[in-house]
């Protein structure tokens, strides 16, 4: 394994706000600094990139001191909210735009895929455009010959390779513009969302392609994507960015987990119920973990609930998702469904309810916990409170199935109580 | 001991070195001083071609009269010029056919123009290209002047069908080596319509103000040529050496005198315009690849 892609420091400032009024005082300033041997005034003014909080400066760091290393074909996912600064980290590498600060050394040829169809003219055909489009790329014209078929027939379009691009349907449109990227002869390959588009067949091929492309040919891939299942599908390792700052590098897993920490941390606070889905005719306020936390796999579970208002015990639905921290449903139940316990009977109303369950047959790991209140049923319109991300769930292993041997930590699922009987 | 350890080190720098050298591609902050990636340029040269090509068969797509546009601006610009300013106004043309005189003035000049224009928007016409893929950016501008070189290339044609028309009617002609200076004209007011472009579009990634200054700094720098009139039409005139300090001056002077053996053009005059067209290239390529690496955060 060699390192093929090695950032180091590096840094990305942008100055806010509108690019010529007082740019030029600021140039001629920095100009002024620079003649007299100083530093560059407005390097240091600048801010930590966090767009909710409103800044003194005029000038952030898009990215700031980003360090890693990259292997030949590894495929590294990037992510990170919107504006954590992945796209500007892929301008970068991509050569689009220089740093402020830090440098990148790059070993072997690169092909960026920032958006699909660059430089693609709706008069031109199919044929002439996937020439231009390769030639933009970087590939000479003889190498696009010679990969002509190939393209055309992973794309899909044999029939409209004479018509202008303008007809081309916009799936069509993108096909094609990856097909170009996908059959480049570049070393590492920069793609930066365009999974969003195309359909679901389109999509398994794309991805077919990079994973082929990284397994088979040993190229390296860098990965953007709000897309975390087909980052953790595709993608051997991850970066997470937050705020321009990288922090996490390494498994899959553990940079999807903290991406998911700072979405729902962000999203849902349980006290503040005015950004929630729902009616709001009743919110949640606050939810307890009566029984041991971390819960051991097997044993019970008891959470106490607390409402915004009480309801009527009659009307109430509540109803309860364990998912794993994709977002993937594991298990759910709800109470039209389950016993009901109507405790302190002289009173039709409640603000408090406990759930309870028993033998919790899960593998060791975290879970996300999806709370949802209904009134009366679980229509759309009568769903009153949606809070994703109501807890975090810890399960840690034991002997579950007293073989006294341990459990594989790894993928949080349900799991059965079961044996084998070799004959 | 302190001998090896230093050894050591130097081993060690040695190694840092050649693992330095082993990166194909750095990104950095601040470019080298002077960082044109030729090598790079060349290795687009189809992409260059495909841009020129495209250029040619945008530009006529819903068009009826398509390539012929390029012959009929510079007949009638030339119709033009002979009616305003050799009848009305009255204006000598060295002894040459008025009509060729004013059509080899258009002809060089409708290039250089041409050149300066299209190459002045090249940052901002491309942003949309520019911000999604990286390429030499001097490929758009070298794009530009080689498509409208063949622009030129068919008025020049034009310009040799008329020559040639006026002679069989009898007119005075010239063939000999000073025709061998045309090429050389013409590369000359490329260079400069290049670097005088490029500089433009530097500034105007920042400055917008440059792009309506662009706009009738041509017009007005057409009159401050000899274009419509001969160099020795002023010669009698206090501001006759303003226009001669004109660096375009001795190019379409040169031009005409390549073609017909009139006027009185001098070669040193040249040497003038040469060292003049050959720092503003320095300077707009110095300029462009400054620009060309952060243009994307101000355009």
């Amino acid at each position: 394994m060699s390192t093929v892609i090695k950032v180091e420091n590096l840094g990305k400032q942008y100055r806010l706000g509108s690019v010529s009024t007082g740019s030029l005082s600021h140039d001629i300033n920095r100009s002024w600094h620079k003649l007299l041997g100083k530093a560059d005034p407005y390097l240091k003014l600048s801010e930590v990139n966090d767009r909710t909080s409103k800044g003194n400066s005029d000038y952030v760091w898009a990215i700031q001191d980003i360090n890693f290393d990259v292997e030949r074909g590894e495929v590294l996912g990037i992510i990170g909210r919107n504006g954590a600064g992945k796209s500007t980290l892929l301008k970068i590498l991509s050569r689009t735009t220089a740093p402020t600060k830090g440098a990148v050394k790059i070993k072997g040829r690169v092909a960026s895929l920032l958006e699909v169809g660059t430089g693609f003219h709706p008069e031109l055909s199919g044929r002439e455009n996937i020439f231009l489009n390769g030639a933009i790329l970087g590939m000479t014209k003889k190498e696009i010959s010679r990969k002509f078929d190939e393209i055309v027939d992973f794309a899909g379009v044999e029939r409209y390779i004479d018509t202008p691009v303008k007809r081309y349907s916009s799936g069509m449109y993108v096909r094609l513009a990856f097909a170009v990227a996908a059959h480049l002869e570049s070393e590492i390959l920069i793609v930066d969302e365009v999974l969003a588009v195309g359909d679901a067949a389109f999509q398994k091929k794309c991805m077919g392609k990079m994973s082929e492309m990284s397994k088979g040919e040993g190229r390296t891939v860098l990965f953007v994507s709000h897309n975390l299942p087909a980052v953790k599908r595709l993608c051997t390792k991850a970066l997470y960015l937050s705020n321009g700052q990288l922090h996490y590098n390494g498994t899959v897993a553990e940079a999807a987990s903290h991406y998911f920490k700072e979405v729902e941390y962000r999203s849902t606070l349980l006290s503040d119920f005015n950004k929630r889905e729902g009616n709001g005719k009743v919110r949640l306020t606050s939810i307890d973990i009566l029984s041991k936390h971390p819960v051991e796999m097997n044993q019970d579970l008891k959470l106490l609930l607390k409402l915004h208002q009480p309801i009527e015990k009659s009307r109430l639905i509540m109803s309860f998702t364990l998912r794993d921290f994709d977002h993937q449903m594991l298990s759910y139940f709800v109470s039209d469904e389950t016993q009901l316990i109507f405790e302190n009977k002289d009173q039709t109303l409640t603000d408090s309810v406990e759930i309870h369950i028993k033998n919790l047959n899960f593998r060791p790991g975290k879970y996300n916990v999806r709370i949802m209140l209904h009134d009366s049923d679980t229509t759309a319109e009568n769903t009153c409170d949606i809070v994703e991300s109501a807890m975090e769930l810890e399960v840690i292993g034991n002997d579950f199935f007293q073989s006294g041997k341990p459990l594989r930590l790894h993928d949080p699922t349900a799991i059965l109580n079961a044996y084998f009987v070799y004959k | 001991m302190g001998q090896n350890q230093h050894q050591q080190i130097n081993m060690q720098q040695k190694e840092n070195m050649s693992n330095e050298k082993q990166w194909d591609l750095i990104i950095e902050p601040k470019p080298k001083l002077f960082q044109l990636n030729l090598k790079e340029v060349w290795r687009y040269r189809d992409l260059m071609l495909l841009f020129v090509k495209r250029d040619f068969v945008a530009q006529y797509k819903q068009t009826i009269l398509g390539p012929l546009w390029h012959i009929i601006q510079p007949i009638f610009t030339t119709l033009v010029f002979l009616l305003v300013f050799g009848k009305i106004a009255n204006i000598p043309t060295d002894g040459i056919t008025p009509i060729l005189f004013f059509m080899s003035g258009v002809t060089i000049w409708t290039y250089f123009s041409a050149c300066l224009t299209a190459t002045s928007t090249t940052f901002i016409a491309n942003a949309s290209i520019f911000g999604k893929v990286y390429f030499p950016r001097l490929v758009i501008p070298l794009s530009t002047v080689i498509s409208n070189l063949i622009k030129f290339g068919i008025q020049l044609l034009l310009l040799i069908v008329a020559i040639v028309w006026y002679a069989i009617k009898g007119e005075d002609y010239y063939f000999g080596w000073h025709l061998l200076l045309v090429p050389v004209l013409v590369v000359m007011m490329a260079i400069l319509g290049l670097g005088l472009g490029i500089i433009i579009s530097s500034l105007t990634t920042k400055y917008r103000d440059f792009t309506v200054l662009i706009g009738f700094a041509v017009q007005l720098l057409m009159y401050a040529s000899p274009v419509a009139y001969p160099l020795s039409f002023l010669h009698t005139k206090s501001y006759a050496k303003w226009i001669a300090w004109n660096p375009l001056s001795p190019i379409l002077e040169g031009f005409r005198f390549a073609l017909f053996h009139k006027g009185n053009f001098m070669y040193h005059d040249l040497i003038y315009s040469g060292v003049f067209i050959a720092i503003i290239m320095v300077l707009g390529l110095w300029m462009f690849s400054k620009v060309e690496r952060t243009f994307m955060d101000t355009v």
